[in-house]
């Protein structure tokens, strides 16, 4: 199933198609991470991928920007096949901090500008306005040790912003930061990206950070990871701290963990699913015997 | 990394050691308890400290051996930085090179300083290529170390936004292994020096080193202990700019 971009029509920003991913360990010989994923993404789209721990999630957005080749399957962005990165159309977010630790802020971004490939003279105004926009005016020349998790992760929003491309992947940006800086930054980026229009592509553990930030949220199967459900939230952006309080928000988030269990089970061997499995089958047992209603 | 707060105490310690040192030299010569051949009395040596600072040949002798110390550490950084980095870069490269020339560089080289002298005669080239060859090893290690040892994050990220080799050296690679190899280029530096007195002691025709050779030999012990005075003093300015200098680049990283 190829997309052929279709002149005058809606093309897809970009376009997963039966990708596959494996790889070689030397002690557990080859370890297949993805299995056949297909998924188009909108432009201007907000898609959360989500899965259990080490899914493969990472990977399939490591494919789509270019940084990982699928053993099977293709990705194209803006309808072109992709080769390798493409630091004109895709941004990354990661999910540690990246920044140099010996360049300030403003310094890390122009040098992400240099990068790109953007003229001297551009640099210092887009570096500014990136700052800007993420609110770390005052910080731009301070080096990455001297901020706190959370500015740093804003720091590496606004080099990701600051090279202005079309899409922007997000692989747990929030990840390694305290629940209330998560819960805050997370409306912050709701705010940031209501204005931008860009497509973007955010791997989350959070499900509460997915159906907070996402349009649809993909659910991925334990590894190899294939897509299980697709969840649509059609609450317009940004969205408001209360959205989270609200009856749609909780039940999409109870549909979504609901999906999302077995395949952890299956991730952390649990024992809850099987332990109520044991227990309906003694109670089924039981009552065919009649020792019990 | 904190620096360190200044601790006076701990300073007057070591200065009082140097000093009651300084004072069992010039009290065990006034005694008479040891020979004025094995250790000259303290004022003697000051003496000659001065006398030799105002002789020509002492500064020609000073010459020719930061002549063969500097060119012998161009040479080895030159070596050292390019091998290191082509090495470094790869982790194959590292897996089979690095094994290697740190085991070379546990071989005591000094054994095979017969052999430079017939490759290169007995004046300052076998003791560039003496002090070069021990300079090297420090510099390539340390260079590999800190090349192969840059966090791959920051290269996937470098890649991602589109950095080409040469940005990816001078932005991300020669910055995050800095503090490493100038930490390699001083050790380098100073066991260069090293090598170099010691070959000009060896066998040598010029240089202080074969200067304070040549004295010993003509039991004149009190200028010999002059010059050794003033390559310990030599010593401690080499090593004294190359710590301001290693401080200097780890500062970015560890300032607070």
């Amino acid at each position: 199933m190829r997309v052929v971009p279709v002149p005058g029509v809606t093309q897809h920003a970009i376009s997963v198609a039966g990708v596959s991913h494996a790889y070689a360990r030397p002690d557990a010989g080859v370890v297949q991470t993805l299995n056949s994923v297909s998924l188009d993404i909108r432009k201007g789209e907000l898609l959360c991928l989500i899965g259990p721990s080490g899914c493969g999630k990472s990977t399939l957005l490591n494919i789509i920007g270019g940084l990982v080749s699928p053993t099977a399957g293709e990705v194209r962005v803006n309808g072109q096949p992709v080769r390798g990165p493409a630091p004109k159309e895709v941004a990354y977010v990661f999910q540690e901090n990246t920044l140099f630790p010996w360049n300030t802020i403003l310094e890390n971004i122009k040098v992400a500008l240099e990068f790109q490939g953007v003229p001297v003279s551009e640099r210092q105004d887009r570096a500014n306005q990136a700052i800007e926009a993420v609110g770390l005016s005052e910080f731009a020349h301070s080096y990455p040790h001297q901020l706190s998790g959370g500015m740093k992760q804003r720091a590496s929003l606004a080099r990701a912003l600051s090279l202005q491309t079309d899409i922007l992947l997000m692989d747990e940006p929030f990840a390694a930061l305290d629940e209330q800086t998560r819960t805050y930054l997370g409306e912050e980026l709701s705010v940031l990206l209501a204005a931008t229009n860009k497509t973007i592509v955010l791997v989350t553990h959070s499900l509460t950070e997915a159906v907070f930030l996402a349009d649809r949220v993909v659910v991925m199967t334990a590894r190899p990871a294939e897509i299980k459900a697709t969840i649509n939230v059609n609450t317009g952006h940004p969205r408001e701290p209360s959205f989270t309080t609200s009856a749609e928000f909780s039940d999409l988030r109870n549909d979504l963990y609901a999906l999302l269990r077995d395949e952890i089970e299956k991730t952390v061997g649990g024992f809850v699913g099987r332990a109520a499995a044991r227990d309906r089958e003694r109670r089924a047992v039981a009552g065919e015997g009649g020792a019990r209603s | 990394m904190k620096r360190r707060r200044f601790d006076w105490r701990a300073r007057a310690i070591q200065i009082g050691f140097v000093v009651a040192l300084l004072l069992l030299w010039y009290y065990l010569g006034r005694s008479g308890a040891v020979s004025a051949i094995f250790l000259p009395q303290l004022p003697r040596v000051a003496e000659k400290f001065i006398q030799i600072v105002q002789s020509a040949s002492f500064y020609n002798n000073l010459a020719v051996t930061l002549f063969e110390l500097i060119v012998a550490v161009a040479i080895a950084s030159l070596f050292g930085l390019s091998i290191g980095y082509l090495v470094g870069r790869s982790r194959y490269g590292v897996l089979v090179f690095e094994p290697l020339l740190a085991g070379i560089f546990a071989v005591p080289i000094i054994v095979f300083l017969p052999l430079f002298m017939l490759f290169f005669g007995i004046d300052i080239e076998s003791k560039i290529a003496f002090g070069a060859t021990y300079a090297f090893f420090p510099i390539v290690l340390n260079t590999i170390g800190g090349i192969s040892q840059v966090d791959p994050r920051f290269i996937t990220v470098s890649h991602s936004m589109g950095a080409n080799e040469r940005q990816l050296f001078r932005r991300v690679l020669l910055p995050a292994a800095l503090p490493v190899i100038v930490t390699g280029l001083r050790i380098g530096a100073t066991i260069g020096f090293l090598a170099i007195l010691g070959s000009e002691m060896i066998a040598g025709l010029r240089g202080l080193g074969s200067r304070i050779s040549n004295l010993a030999e003509g039991m004149n012990t009190a200028e010999m202990f002059a010059y050794i005075v003033f390559v310990i003093i030599l010593a401690g300015i080499l090593n004294l700019t190359l710590s301001t200098m290693q401080r200097r680049f780890d500062e970015p990283k560890s300032a607070s």
